[in-house]
């Protein structure tokens, strides 16, 4: 016999997502709120983020990433979580129901609500085509960041990074601590992808070249890394072969983008949102499911830990809480230089404040921030590596409402502004 | 010094598959490969593929080890427990020539003894397949095609021939063979073998084993093979393997479902490659883009690309396979040139060389007792809730998922090191560990965890595939122990 | 003495606001423009006068499953310190338990920083 368990709210994940969206459940009245993690502590990837800098929205104090996470843990404990850890949901349906890997076997849980917040993964090699003989020597930033900080290997004494996204820049400074040698961090867009702050204390610090706007060709090397070859690109972004060139090298280390892990989403078959690569959710975070939340790097990838936090706690508020499902009617699209947005659905209903996030499509200057045609935001400067997160004002929504009426299609836009 | 009767070099499939063969005999078999595991040649970077035969003339060894094979094969991997699907397999044709090159093809296959082969039009290709491209005008049917995972099925001849009595030397290349009065000596680092007979399955390897005794009769041209594996999300795309109507030497660039659920693309076809020439390029991810699409438009992009390879087909200078005893030395008998349907004769090939043996002089007696089967391995990936609990409630080691991509636990990884993995990729082809969407992100530092405390070595002796292949470099803990 | 412009970005927050700092000839203090609050002027002035960063790092762990445990300084270093700071902890080695916060070394090569734990580790952890 399987054991069946049955729950308020099942949390997914207990990275910095699942811990808030727990808390804020039990705290909006949940009586049993457990949270599944597959590794043996919680705080997901925080633990391995041994930098600093998490924190500054959330506590206005700069904290590392374990300091980050305790205090979310203890948080969790005392609002009376329960901590299901080394325990993998091997699967999840629309019915809620979930089996889970525990330490002491298998069991079902039944769950009133569940929040998915299992984070994301990291592209990978194959992902982006890169080329070569796959030797050993080649990691992607994160797992190169967990053999470093938590196992306590060095992976390699030269290093190129490929991609300049933020785990990569970190892990370029870390490197450098630890006695590496980084020769230069690749990238194939002609700006960053990582913040740009990151690229200050990171790599200028330490005068690793960034190399912008250039293709990594191909890994040289049969069983270990040999090194890399790259060459800048042309204006049509081609690389320029004449101009390649070869950097000698042992690892390689890929930072080139981030996935949300959707594959238990997919399997209760709820909708995702192909330009975020998460659920499709409303205002509160539920997904096409009812009962079925979503928050944090599963729904969309984040660039600040402090704003999966804001909104995995405005997630786990609904779901502890025992309101009926949203109405749903109107259709949130992207519009001018805004790749996505996020809720995608939104309640005609809904009692404001609500919050809006969205990322640019390309950098640019001085930007306003549309909905529906009513300006809710502007910007000094939009990155697509900076995530906009906006909260919709009740004064604002009156005039989107009236504009829109309550049925249909709304856009968000983020329209740089004329000089 | 030993004194096998047999000595098999090379254990990819062919050699594995004739070690395999011989055991059910009363002779003493070595089997040597060159690396620390195996299948680490271009059995692992096959395509999996087990195909029906109609596209070699009639004649050649290949169409008759092919079609042989094909119905060795499917009996193999039931008695081997090895993942195998007869899915069949669809080659279509987009003009009137191509449609005129399939009748030609589907009456070699005939002549050949292909079963069930049939000519159908591009409407019944397209119910058959409703993601084919629109514009095919006319397809060949061939239901006897099928998959089959090329590395397990490897692995899992080499299990049932240890099983067997099968001799598996690791990490023996051949440097030498000698003729020793009726013998053949076989030169390896740590020992000579002296046997009365030796098969030369030695892959990209053959023609220089041949040449130790003074053979030319095998010669390779490598031609090298790019692949390109999808995300299982899109492995229903088609059922199918779907092939072009090709018009060059290779079978050309087609769509693959695997035996494990994943959708494969390629191999690209590069003649006078180098003999190490294992690498991946842009150019042929561009072509095989743009040639799947073509069967298939509906084919995601680079984006759902999980993993990519090359392989090198260890193609003769004839074309055709190279089997039989050398010229120069007739204790020597070559199992060469084993390209594409390699793979699919492998058995029928395991067949020939024991008739040669036999020709040779080689008494083959059946053992009283010989295991047929190998017991099918735990894949707990395939099992339903039920038979998972049971297999938790019974041992811990079910309840630790390592690999959360293909859902493999620390018992099976445990079981793959009893098996003889030593580095992540023995693991990976035994469990499938690392294999999937995330390509180990997650779960490398964990199998590295269970690899030390199973082998009892450090970190920094772990490899990625053998020698030289290390993971780390430094242990951060070893560089000095000041107090505080 | 002619006056000297500065241009970076500011790191104290990750809106990443670009700064330019200019010394004028005499000026005791200099300007900082591009900033968008307190602790960007402050972060402006200092960075080129005494750039100073927060080293994070790991240490050596012995008693525990873990094996290594993750420090900072519990002030901003002088920037030069940096790698020396970090070279010197390679070689730092500490017994569980550890207390979160639980200083490491109070002043590290001499520049009057401690260097804290920055996780807990509890007695048979």
């Amino acid at each position: 016999m399987i054991p069946l368990l049955s729950v308020d709210v099942a949390v997914i994940g207990a990275g910095p997502a699942g811990l808030a969206a727990a808390t804020a459940a039990r705290q909006a009245g949940a009586e049993r709120v457990a949270v599944f993690e597959r590794l043996g502590e919680p705080g997901g990837i925080l633990p391995q983020c041994i930098h600093n800098g998490f924190g500054l929205h959330v506590f206005q104090e700069e904290l590392t990433g374990p300091e980050y996470a305790e205090r979310f843990v203890v948080q969790a404990r005392e609002a009376g979580v329960e901590f299901w850890l080394n325990s993998m949901v091997l699967s999840l349906s629309a019915e809620r129901r979930l089996s889970v890997m525990s330490p002491q076997g298998l069991v079902h849980v039944e769950a009133a609500r569940v929040v998915l917040a299992m984070g994301c993964r990291e592209r990978t090699g194959p992902n982006i085509l890169l080329g070569g003989a796959r030797p050993a020597g080649v990691f992607t930033a994160g797992t190169a960041q967990r053999l470093v900080n938590v196992e306590g290997y060095l992976p390699g004494r030269e290093v190129v990074i490929v991609g300049s996204g933020d785990i990569g820049l970190i892990m370029a400074r870390r490197l450098t601590l630890e006695g590496a040698r980084v020769k230069a961090v690749v990238e194939l867009l002609p700006y960053p992808g990582g913040l740009a702050r990151n690229v200050r204390q990171c790599l200028e610090d330490f005068g690793i070249p960034l190399r912008l706007a250039h293709a990594t060709l191909s890994v040289e090397g049969r069983r270990r890394v040999s090194g890399v070859v790259i060459a800048p690109l042309d204006e049509t972004g081609r690389p320029v072969l004449s101009r390649a060139e070869q950097i000698p090298c042992d690892t390689v280390l890929l930072s080139v983008g981030l996935i949300p892990e959707n594959e238990l989403s997919r399997q209760a078959g709820l909708e995702l949102d192909p330009r975020t690569g998460g659920a499709a959710v409303d205002e509160r975070g539920e997904t096409s499911i009812p009962g079925i939340f979503a928050c944090g790097n599963v729904l969309q990838v984040h660039d600040l830990v402090d704003y999966v936090t804001a909104e995995a706690s405005a997630v786990g508020r609904w779901a502890g809480s025992s309101q009926a499902s949203g109405s749903r009617e109107l259709a949130l699209v992207p519009g001018g230089n805004a790749r996505y947005v996020v809720p995608q659905r939104l309640s005609a209903g809904l009692v404001p404040p609500f919050t809006i996030s969205t990322r640019v499509q390309r950098p640019a200057g001085a930007s306003v921030v549309r909905l529906g045609g009513v300006v809710i935001a502007r910007r000094a400067v939009v990155r697509p590596a900076e995530m906009i997160r906006v909260d919709v004002k009740p004064g604002d929504w009156t005039k989107v409402l009236a504009e829109v009426g309550s049925e249909g299609c709304l856009r968000l836009e983020v329209e740089e502004e004329r000089p | 010094m030993s004194y096998p009767d047999v000595v098999v070099i090379g254990g990819g499939v062919v050699g594995a598959a004739t070690a395999r063969a011989f055991s059910r005999y009363q002779v003493d078999v070595v089997l040597l490969e060159k690396e620390p595991d195996l299948p680490w040649g271009t059995t692992r970077a096959n395509s999996g593929i087990v195909h029906s035969g109609h596209y070699d003339r009639p004649g050649t060894a290949k169409a008759r080890l092919c079609v042989r094979g094909n119905r060795l094969l499917r009996r193999l991997a039931a008695e081997l427990n090895v993942p195998y699907r007869q899915n069949g397999s669809l080659t279509v044709a987009f003009t009137p020539e191509e449609a005129a090159k399939l009748s030609e093809w589907y009456a070699r296959g005939r002549a050949n003894g292909v079963p069930r082969l049939r000519l159908i039009s591009g409407r019944t290709a397209a119910r058959l397949e409703p993601n084919l491209a629109k514009e095919v005008l006319r397809a060949l049917h061939a239901p006897t095609a099928g998959v089959v995972s090329p590395y397990e099925l490897a692995l899992a001849l080499v299990e049932n021939a240890v099983t067997n009595g099968v001799e598996l030397r690791l990490e023996s290349p051949v440097e030498g063979l000698r003729p020793a009065g009726k013998r053949l000596e076989v030169a390896t680092p740590g020992e000579s073998y002296f046997a009365r007979l030796v098969v030369n399955a030695a892959g990209l390897g053959a023609e220089g084993v041949a040449r130790m005794v003074g053979d030319e009769t095998v010669a390779l041209r490598p031609r090298r093979g790019e692949e390109y594996l999808l995300d299982k999300v899109y492995g229903s795309l088609v059922t199918r393997t779907i092939f072009p109507t090709a018009a060059g030497y290779s079978k050309g660039i087609l769509v693959i479902p695997t035996a494990e659920g994943n959708l494969m693309l390629g191999p690209t076809d590069v003649p006078d490659s180098g003999f190490e020439d294992l690498f991946t390029t842009a150019e042929g991810y561009a072509a095989i883009a743009a040639a799947t699409r073509r069967l298939v438009p509906s084919l995601p992009g680079p984006e759902a690309v999980i993993a990519s390879f090359a392989g090198l087909r260890a193609t003769s200078a004839t074309g055709d396979f190279v089997i039989g005893p050398s010229p120069t030395c007739p204790q020597l008998i070559h199992a060469a040139g084993i390209d594409s349907p390699g793979l699919t004769a492998a058995p029928a090939i395991a067949e020939e060389i024991l008739f040669h043996a036999q020709a040779a002089g080689l008494k083959l007696q059946k053992k009283r007792e010989w295991r047929r089967g190998r017991p099918a391995p735990v894949r707990f990936r395939e099992l339903d809730d039920k038979a998972r609990a049971a297999l938790a409630a019974a041992d811990p080691a079910y309840r630790h998922v390592v690999c959360r991509c293909e859902l493999v636990t620390e018992a099976e990884i445990v079981e793959a090191v009893r098996q003889g993995a030593r580095t992540l990729d023995g693991v990976k082809l035994r469990t499938r560990a690392g294999m999937g969407r995330c390509q180990g992100g997650f779960c490398t530092t964990k199998v590295m965890a269970i690899l030390a405390r199973e082998l009892d070595l450090p970190y920094t002796a772990l490899t990625k595939r053998g020698l030289g292949s290390e993971i780390v470099v430094e242990d951060l803990a070893r560089r000095g122990g000041e107090g505080r | 003495m002619s006056e000297e412009i500065q241009r970076f970005t500011c790191i104290v927050c990750p809106l990443g606001c670009s700064l330019t700092v200019t010394q004028q000839p005499g000026q005791a203090e200099p300007a900082v423009t591009g900033n968008r609050c307190q602790r960007g002027l402050e972060y402006g002035r200092t960075e080129v006068s005494d750039p100073r960063r927060i080293l994070t790092t790991t240490i050596s762990l012995t008693g525990a499953t873990l094996r290594r445990l993750p420090v900072k300084t519990a002030a901003p270093l002088p920037k030069q310190f940096l790698l020396p700071g970090a070279e010197a902890l390679r070689k730092v080695s500490v017994a569980a338990p550890v207390r979160l916060g639980e200083v490491i070394l109070p002043d590290l090569l001499g520049t009057g920083v401690a260097v804290v734990a920055t996780r807990g580790v509890p007695p048979g952890s």
